[in-house]
C-alpha cells in the first residue's frame, strides 16, 4: 500500500496519550493510594557473596509502626522459585536471598510497615548473620573449573554453552585471503527507566482474588506471578491501565511482585514496594549485557567479507533471568546487513557475583552491532580501503530481498545503499571529510564514525526454543477487540500496558485507517488480565506489527460486518454496495446509503433486521500470530528469529579533547528505513531516544564493580545519563521500504537508534584515534579511560 | 519525629499542615496534597522529575524539606494550565511536537522549561539546553523536547498568543 493511499496512518498526528501526561495527570504505580496500604522496604546484603547463617528481626519489629518482616527462609517455604529462561533446574531464584546472597545488594528480608519512611528505620534494625565468601566478578575467572561457584549445586558457572556452525566456516576461513580477530568489550549497562519499578498488591480474601497494579512490561508476567504464587492464573488481576514510566525491556519486576502478592495475602492488607534509586541499580535485577566479543573474520583483497567467527561470552550475573537468551536473538542478524556465506557463532552464559541482567532495548543485537561494525572498520584498515567502500561492496541489494542469512532467518525486506547513499548526502559526507581533516591540522582528535546496522523487529519467541529445547512455544500472538455501541461510539481494548510507546494511538490510528473514522474520536482502553485476550506485551519492537496487525484485523472483520448489514437493509449483495467514511452506499445508486449511526442500531436494536450469521453488537476481535513465526528450529539450531527488519545508517562526526578525554558529538545523521511508520513523531522520537540511549552505553553508562565486588554505580552520580548537554542535535533521514509481511508495510523501531549509535561512536572514536596509531574496542568509552589512553600515546610519542 | 505546622500556597490555592521534619517537599505535595504529577526519579537531586517553582523559581523538590517551604507560593504541573480542562501554550507545544513519550519526566521538564521562558521569551538552542540540562529524559533524546520550547517561545511572542496564559496559577 502506498503511503499517499493513507488517510490517517504516516501523517503527523498528536499522540492521544500525550494529553493525560503534559497536565500531569498520568496514573503511574507510585500515584495510587489503597486505604490502608503499608508499605516495603529492603534489606540488602553487603556481601558480593554470603552464607546467611541467621536473621533476627526482633528489634526491627519492636519499632512502632512496623507489622511485619520477612524473610527468605519463610518466602521461599512459601512461594516457586522463579521461572528460569534456559534448562538449568539446579539454579533457583526466589524474590529474597535463600541460605546465599549471592550479589552485592541481593534482598535478604522485606520490612512492611506504616510508612515507607519507617520501614526503612526497621530494615536497618534487622541483623542478619553473614558468612562471607569468596565471589567471582570476572566472567572469564568465573569458566574455570577451579573458579568458586555462584551455585554450588550446579556444578559450575557455565549457565550456558553452545556453538553453531552456519555453513562452510572452516573452508571459508581456509580460502580467504586474509583473516583478522580482535576483542570487542561490551561493559554493563542498562535502560534505567527515570521511574523505579514498583506494585502494589492487594488480597481479597472474599474472592480469592490477587490485585497487582504494577509498572510492568513484560509477555506472561501475570501467568507466572501466578505460578510462582501457587495460585490458578484466574487468581490474579494485572491491572494493565497504569501507566508505566519508561522500560525499554527492564520493567519485568517478577520478583518483586511475587513479594509483593505474597505479602498482601499473608497480611491482608495493600502493600506497596516501589524501589528507590539505589534498589533499582542495585538489587533490581535490571543490569544489561556484560559481554566479550571474540571475532575473526575472513575476507578478500576486495574487501568482501567470506566468513565470521563470533565467540560471546556473557556475564548473567548470579541469576539466569533472560541474560543467556539476550545471546540468543542476535542469531536472527548475525551478519547484520551484510551478505556473509558462512558464520559460526560460540554464545556462552556465566554466573558470577553481580546483580543479575533483564531484558535490555535490542535483547542483545547492540552489543552485536557494535562489535560487527567495528569488524567492518578493521577490515577496511587492514586492506587500506575506505570504509564506506568496504559497507557498500558487502550490504545486501535491494534486489536479493527476500533474503535468507546462513543461520536461517530470513530479511523480510530493505534498501540498505539507500538509505546509506540518502544519509550520507545529508550529511554532506565529502564536507563532514574536510570538516574532520581540517581538525586534525588544528592538531584535534577528530573522526566520523559509520555504522549500519539492524534492527529486528516483530518480536517473536524463537529463541526460547533454540536455547532450551524443552520450550516449545512457537507463537508469540498479540491481540485487539472493538466494540461499536449502538450510537456508533468506538471503543477498542488493548492487553498490556505501555511505557512510552504510543499504543493508544497505533491502535486508534490502525482502526481509524481500517474503518474510515477519526482516529480521535476512538477511545483506547485497556483490559485487565482476566478480561484481556492473548498478549505478548510490547518486547522486541513488536507492537506496531502486532498489535498494529491484530488491531486491523479487527476492525476489516468489523467492516465486513458492517457491509454485509447495509447491503442487506438495502436489499443488495456484498458485491453490489461500497464501504465509504464509515457509511455503505449502492454502487449503481450512491443516493442509497445507510449511514454509520443507522448500521450500529440496527446491529444493537433491530435484530429483525440482520442479516443472517451476523450476530448483534457490532464487536470483534483479532489474534494475530507472528508473520513468519510458529515453527520449531532445524536440527543445525536454524530458525527464523524476528519477522521484520528495519535498517538504520548512522554517520557520526566525534571530536575527542586530548586532556579531558570527552567526546563531542554532532553533526549526527541517521539514515531510517522502518517501513510505513503509522505515526511519524512517534517513530522519530523513539529513533532520538535510542540514540541518546546509545550515546550513554558508548560513552559514559557502565555498572561497575570493584577488584572485592563491591557495587560502585548506586547513584545517577556514579552512573551517568546523557543529559541535553551530552546529545547532539541529531537529523533523520527517513526511507520506506514497506514490509510484505505486515497490514499496512509497517515495521517495528521502538529499539531504533540504540542498535546503531554505539558502533557508529566507537567507529567515530576510533577514527579519531587513528592518526595516535590507538584503536580500542570497549564500552562506554569513557571520558576517564580515553584521555588515559591518549596520553600514554601522547608520552609515548614525546619519548620518541 | 517532631511535627511542625506550615502555610504555604500551591498553585494558588491556600494549605495548612502539620507534617514530620523529615517530610520532603516531594513526599508531601504527592502524598498529603495528593499532586501526584511531580514524580520522583531518583531522590537525590539528578533527575529532575520532581521540579517544581518555588516562590517562580525551578527547584527540586526531593531536596527540601516540606518545613522548608513554610510561607513559600508553590507551583506544580498541575497549576501551569489556566484552569484543569485546558492546557498552557508550554504545554500545548509539548503536544503538538510530541515532546514526550513514557510522560514521567514531562512534569519537570515543564517545569524547567516554564522558568526558562519566564525569564526569558527568545531563548536560544544553548539557553533551552542549559535550561533543561538538569533533567533527565531517558525517552526522547531530547529534541523534541527542545523543539516543542521553542515551538512556545515562538507562540508567546506572536501576536496570537493568549496573553498570560502561559503562566500558571501562580500568577493567576
Amino acid at each position: 500500500m502506498a503511503e499517499q493511499a493513507f488517510r490517517y496512518i504516516a501523517k503527523k498526528r498528536r499522540p492521544k496519550e500525550d494529553r493525560r501526561f503534559i497536565a500531569g495527570a498520568g496514573r503511574f504505580v507510585a500515584d495510587l493510594a489503597l486505604p490502608g496500604m503499608l508499605h516495603v522496604a529492603l534489606v540488602a546484603s553487603p556481601y558480593p557473596f554470603a552464607r546467611i547463617r541467621g536473621i533476627d528481626s526482633e528489634k526491627a519489629l519492636a519499632l512502632p509502626g512496623v507489622v511485619a518482616v520477612l524473610t527468605g527462609a519463610e518466602l521461599a517455604a512459601g512461594v516457586d522459585p522463579i521461572m528460569s529462561g534456559v534448562d538449568a533446574p539446579k539454579i533457583r531464584r526466589w524474590p529474597l536471598a535463600h541460605q546465599f546472597a549471592r550479589y552485592p545488594g541481593e534482598w535478604v528480608a522485606a520490612v512492611v510497615a506504616e510508612s515507607r519512611a519507617v520501614a526503612e528505620d526497621a530494615a536497618e534494625l534487622v541483623e542478619v548473620d553473614y558468612e562471607p565468601l569468596t565471589p567471582v566478578t570476572d566472567p572469564e575467572t568465573a569458566m574455570r573449573p577451579d573458579a568458586p561457584a555462584v551455585h554450588p549445586d550446579h556444578g559450575s558457572n557455565v549457565l550456558f554453552r553452545k556453538k553453531w556452525v552456519w555453513g562452510a566456516v572452516e573452508e571459508d576461513f581456509a580460502a580467504a585471503d586474509q583473516t583478522l580477530s580482535f576483542r570487542a568489550r561490551w561493559h554493563r549497562s542498562s535502560t534505567v527507566p527515570i521511574e523505579t519499578f514498583g506494585v502494589v498488591a492487594q488480597w481479597n480474601p472474599a474472592q480469592q482474588l490477587l490485585d497487582v497494579w504494577a509498572s510492568i512490561q513484560m509477555p506472561k508476567f501475570a501467568d507466572q506471578l501466578a505460578k510462582a504464587l501457587r495460585l490458578s492464573g484466574n487468581a490474579v488481576r494485572v491491572h494493565f491501565d497504569v501507566d508505566v514510566g519508561g522500560s525499554y525491556g527492564v520493567k519485568r519486576g517478577l520478583k518483586h511482585s511475587i513479594l509483593a502478592g505474597f505479602l498482601a495475602k499473608k497480611l491482608g492488607v495493600p502493600v506497596r514496594l516501589m524501589e528507590d534509586r539505589l534498589e533499582n541499580m542495585r538489587g533490581g535485577d535490571a543490569q544489561g549485557p556484560d559481554r566479550i566479543f571474540d571475532m575473526q573474520v575472513a575476507f578478500s583483497r576486495e574487501g568482501i567479507i567470506r566468513s565470521l567467527k563470533i565467540r560471546a561470552l556473557d556475564d548473567c550475573g548470579a541469576h539466569a533471568g533472560r541474560a543467556p537468551l539476550q545471546l540468543g536473538k542476535p542469531i536472527g542478524a548475525i551478519c547484520g546487513p551484510y551478505r556473509v556465506n558462512s558464520v559460526e557463532y560460540e554464545a556462552i552464559s556465566v554466573t558470577t557475583n553481580k546483580t543479575p541482567q533483564e531484558a535490555v532495548r535490542g535483547f542483545g543485537q547492540g552489543p552485536t552491532n557494535f562489535a560487527l561494525e567495528n569488524a567492518v572498520d578493521r577490515v577496511a584498515a587492514a586492506l587500506g580501503i575506505d570504509r564506506l567502500a568496504v559497507r557498500r561492496a558487502n550490504l545486501i541489494r535491494a534486489e536479493e530481498f527476500p533474503y535468507t542469512i546462513p543461520s536461517g532467518s530470513t530479511y523480510d525486506s530493505g534498501d540498505f545503499q539507500t538509505v546509506l547513499e540518502k544519509a550520507l548526502a545529508a550529511a554532506d559526507y565529502p564536507a563532514l571529510v574536510a570538516k574532520r581533516d581540517a581538525a586534525r591540522r588544528a592538531g584535534k582528535l577528530a573522526g566520523i564514525g559509520i555504522a549500519c546496522c539492524l534492527e529486528p523487529s516483530g518480536g517473536n519467541s524463537a529463541f526460547e526454543p533454540l536455547f532450551n529445547p524443552k520450550n516449545e512455544t512457537t507463537t508469540w500472538m498479540e491481540a485487539a477487540s472493538i466494540k461499536i455501541d449502538g450510537a456508533g461510539a468506538v471503543v477498542v481494548s488493548i492487553n498490556t500496558s505501555s511505557s512510552g510507546q504510543g499504543h493508544e494511538s497505533l491502535a486508534a490510528t490502525v482502526v481509524g485507517e481500517v474503518l474510515e473514522r477519526e482516529p480521535e474520536t476512538i477511545r483506547v482502553v485497556r483490559a485487565d488480565s482476566l478480561s484481556a485476550l492473548p498478549s505478548n506485551s510490547p518486547v522486541g519492537s513488536r507492537m506496531a506489527i502486532m498489535l498494529g496487525g491484530a488491531a486491523a484485523g479487527a476492525a476489516k472483520k468489523l467492516k465486513e460486518a458492517i457491509t454485509a448489514i447495509a447491503a442487506h437493509k438495502l436489499g443488495l449483495a456484498a458485491a453490489e454496495v461500497e464501504y465509504r467514511d464509515g457509511a455503505v452506499i449502492a454502487r449503481a445508486d450512491p443516493a442509497k446509503k445507510v449511514a454509520w449511526e443507522a448500521i450500529a442500531e440496527i446491529a444493537h436494536r433491530k435484530f429483525h433486521e440482520l442479516p443472517p450469521g451476523i450476530e448483534p453488537g457490532l464487536q470483534a476481535s483479532h489474534v494475530l500470530e507472528v508473520p513468519t513465526g510458529g515453527t520449531l528450529p532445524s536440527a543445525d539450531g536454524r530458525v527464523q528469529m524476528y519477522p521484520c527488519y528495519a535498517f538504520e545508517a548512522h554517520i557520526v562526526y566525534a571530536e575527542i579533547d586530548r586532556i579531558t578525554g570527552q567526546v563531542a558529538l554532532g553533526p549526527y545523521i541517521v539514515g531510517h528505513d522502518c517501513g510505513v511508520m503509522i505515526n511519524p513523531d512517534i517513530v522519530h522520537g523513539m529513533t532520538y531516544g535510542g540514540i541518546a540511549h546509545g550515546i550513554g552505553a558508548a560513552l559514559y553508562e557502565r555498572f561497575r564493580y570493584d577488584e572485592s565486588g563491591q557495587f560502585l554505580s548506586g547513584t545517577f552520580m556514579d552512573y551517568l545519563i546523557p543529559s541535553a548537554h551530552e546529545v547532539p542535535d541529531v537529523a533523520i533521514v527517513d526511507h520506506c521500504t514497506p514490509s510484505p509481511l505486515t497490514a499496512f508495510g509497517q515495521k517495528g523501531s521502538g529499539e531504533a537508534g540504540y542498535l546503531g549509535a554505539p558502533a557508529a561512536i566507537s567507529c567515530a572514536v576510533n577514527d579519531a584515534l587513528a592518526p595516535l596509531e590507538l584503536k580500542i574496542a570497549e564500552l562506554p568509552m569513557t571520558p576517564g579511560l580515553l584521555g588515559d589512553l591518549i596520553a600514554s600515546a601522547d608520552k609515548s610519542t614525546t619519548r620518541r | 519525629m517532631s511535627q511542625h505546622e506550615i502555610a504555604l500556597s500551591v498553585n494558588g490555592r491556600a494549605y495548612r499542615g502539620t507534617v514530620p521534619a523529615r517530610l520532603t517537599l516531594a513526599d508531601f505535595l504527592r502524598e498529603h496534597l495528593r499532586l501526584t504529577g511531580t514524580h520522583t526519579g531518583c531522590e537525590h537531586g539528578v533527575c529532575g522529575a520532581c521540579s517544581i517553582l518555588f516562590d517562580g523559581k525551578p527547584m527540586r523538590s526531593c531536596l527540601i524539606f516540606a518545613v522548608q517551604a513554610d510561607g513559600a507560593t508553590i507551583t506544580t504541573v498541575e497549576g501551569l494550565a489556566p484552569d484543569p480542562a485546558a492546557l498552557s501554550v508550554l504545554q500545548d507545544c509539548f503536544w503538538e511536537m510530541h515532546a514526550l513519550q513514557c510522560g514521567f519526566c514531562t512534569p519537570g521538564m515543564l517545569i524547567a522549561a516554564q522558568a526558562l521562558l519566564d525569564r526569558n521569551r527568545a531563548p536560544s538552542d544553548e539557553e533551552i539546553r542549559e535550561a533543561i540540562g538538569g533533567n533527565l529524559c531517558r525517552c526522547t533524546g531530547y529534541k523534541q523536547i527542545i523543539d516543542a520550547i521553542k515551538l512556545a517561545a515562538s507562540r508567546l511572542q506572536g501576536a496570537n498568543a493568549p496573553a498570560g496564559s502561559i503562566t500558571g496559577a501562580n500568577n493567576g
